[in-house]
């Protein structure tokens, strides 16, 4: 199985194809930047607070008061949506940055030292293969017990292979060559050829993939809000937001589908300006070198 | 070849192994006690303890590994706590709507993803190709919940058309199969389309093309060929996907089966009927994956060679 494995992630990143370029890129990291800006500004941007309910004003449509409408508490899913936006970005950038910066640093190890080392820590990392993403994250937060927390955790454990595969193949392609070889007759030591010569060069289709990935696990943060696993109530992730809605999808139907929306947005974006970085950084030749 | 697919299936045991201990210890770390769902406020230590002893979970872990592996390797999972039947029979009950579900939206992944990916080919850059690519793209970007949840309101809520859940009849199944399967097909229609004009370059495309051979029947019988190689890479190695997936639909939709089966059973903590549910699913992963190299080696037969 490891054998297929190893190949599958520059396979699969040399075949994803990649249409959209140019403006599309352009459009998509505009509106990325904007999705942040939301983000970050969220008090200042929501027109009502994300908590306050006001039970006069249950299940309303969408209307000049309130853009999105209103949820089952008489809460406005605008200022919810912008709020939510603060959770799920950051849960699916902190999830990604975490994920990546272990997986760097186990597949650098592994891909330098190789060895016994090498085998049996790649072995238990590709268990993880053997179980969905969703499944894996979905049984770790019922562990670790739903909130943010471990639902951070949860996803970055769910991408650590993907992460920890790709640093060591691009590591391993890297510690043959030429410059690496006169370092060392060089004198210099591990620290100093990984940390200097190796890193830098295999990080680019890494630091993709990890902007790629982000899209995914906003995805995977929104389905696991989806089940409950999520932020907890009143905190409004875009996740738990359809899944509190969902009881109430024919009656009020737009709770459910503006918050998907924006998942689904985030993640076109995401994904567009990735490809759009990839075709610029030209890093699709280096990871077929791998 | 039959060399090759005993060495694979001989592989997949140590990793079986390793899985099942994964599995055993996962439901082992989980906080919460069954015993305590299990028994009325008030009951003593006493009855708690004897009760303990009757699902053998006050022996040590390792031992209780052990029993539990034995029994699992014989088909038997032990009897749910909180349902208070045997894994077994709640598994038999619910993977055959798993496999229904999982295999359709599998098909139609591959089929509707090829199709679509090598029209966009064979028309690249124009119109057919941008617009059949943007579906693609929203395809594979869309929660499959959200997506789900959309296609009741519009099918069986707003027309009436299709059920809104469960299993009772075959329509039941249209919903949840497009849903499953569409992520998939977003990823196989755009590999194929890559790939696909990857083989177009080569110089025994260029070759057909000189010998006259119809530009039709250099694609469908020469390049797509070719092209589908990766397609079948990628296709078992996002079982996991659909089997994921899967769990998702099957919520959303009420439909029985092992991914409804386990989500109900974390919420109840029910060790056993979540242990057999993993279990099966990862198990579904790697067979799938092996069936997804073995049809990639009786396709490419360099395949074969490289893993000596």
């Amino acid at each position: 199985m490891s054998l297929s494995l190893k190949t599958q992630g520059a396979a699969t990143l040399r075949l994803l194809g990649k249409p959209f370029g140019g403006i599309g890129g352009a459009i998509c990291g505009a509106g990325l930047g904007l999705f942040i800006f939301v983000a970050l500004f969220a008090p200042l941007l929501a027109p009502y607070a994300y908590d306050a309910q006001d039970l006069a004003r249950i299940g309303l449509p969408p209307s000049a008061e309130n853009w999105f409408g209103t949820d089952e508490f008489g809460r406005d899913v605008l200022s919810r949506v912008i709020y939510g936006a603060r959770i799920s970005l950051s849960v699916g950038l902190t999830a990604v940055a975490l994920s990546a910066s272990a997986g760097i640093l186990i597949g650098a190890l592994c891909g330098y030292f190789g060895g016994r080392f090498d085998r049996i820590t790649m072995a238990a990392i590709d268990l993880t293969w053997c179980f969905p993403e969703i499944l894996l994250a979905l049984v770790l937060v019922a562990i670790l017990g739903p909130g943010l927390n471990s639902t951070v955790i949860a996803i970055a454990v769910a991408y650590l292979a993907q992460f920890t595969r790709l640093t060591r193949t691009q590591v391993r392609a890297l510690k043959g060559e030429t410059f690496v070889e006169v370092s060392r007759c060089l004198g210099a030591g591990h620290a100093h050829i990984l940390l200097r010569h190796l890193l830098p060069n295999a990080l680019a289709p890494v630091i993709v993939v990890a902007m790629l990935t982000t899209g995914d696990a906003i995805l995977l943060e929104a389905t696991l809000g989806f089940f409950g696993m999520g932020a907890q109530p009143p905190t409004p992730s875009w996740g738990a937001m359809m899944s509190s809605g969902s009881a109430q999808l024919f009656n009020a139907p737009w709770v459910v589908i503006i918050p998907g929306l924006f998942v689904a947005l985030s993640v076109i974006f995401i994904n567009v300006y990735g490809d759009a970085i990839l075709a610029a950084l030209d890093v699709k030749n280096r990871i077929r070198r791998a | 070849m039959a060399d090759y697919v005993l060495r694979r299936i001989l592989a997949l045991i140590p990793v079986f192994f390793f899985v099942t201990v994964v599995v055993f210890m996962i439901v082992h770390l989980v906080p919460g006690d069954p015993i305590d769902n299990l028994v009325r406020i008030g009951v003593t230590p006493e009855q708690k303890a004897l009760i303990a002893a009757r699902y053998g979970l006050d022996q040590p872990l390792y031992l209780q590994y052990w029993r539990w592996l034995t029994l699992v390797l014989q088909g038997d999972f032990g009897s749910a706590i909180v349902l208070r039947r045997p894994v077994m029979d709640l598994i038999r009950e619910n993977i055959g709507y798993s496999l229904t579900l999982g295999g359709l939206a599998l098909c139609f992944s591959a089929l509707v993803g090829i199709t679509t990916g090598a029209i966009a080919a064979a028309w690249r850059n124009t119109l057919v190709d941008k617009s059949i690519m943007g579906v693609v793209l929203l395809g594979s970007t869309v929660p499959a919940f959200w997506l789900g949840l959309l296609l009741i309101l519009l099918f069986a809520v707003t027309l009436g058309w299709l059920p809104v859940s469960g299993a009772k009849h075959w329509t039941a199944l249209i919903l949840p199969v497009v849903t499953v399967g569409l992520g998939g097909m977003a990823l196989v229609a755009r590999v194929t389309r890559v790939s696909m004009m990857d083989i177009g370059r080569q110089d025994f495309v260029t070759l057909l093309h000189a010998k006259g051979v119809p530009a039709w029947a250099v694609q469908v019988r020469h390049v797509l060929r070719h092209a589908l190689i990766p397609v079948v890479t990628l296709l078992s190695l996002r079982i996991g996907l659909i089997v994921g997936g899967s769990v998702t639909v099957e919520y959303v939709f009420a439909r029985p089966g092992i991914g409804s089966l386990l989500i109900r059973a974390l919420g109840q903590r029910d060790y056993p009927v979540v242990q057999g549910c993993l279990l099966m699913l990862a198990m579904a992963v790697m067979i799938g994956t092996l069936l997804g190299d073995l049809v990639q080696a009786a396709m490419d037969p360099r395949q074969r060679e490289e893993s000596r």
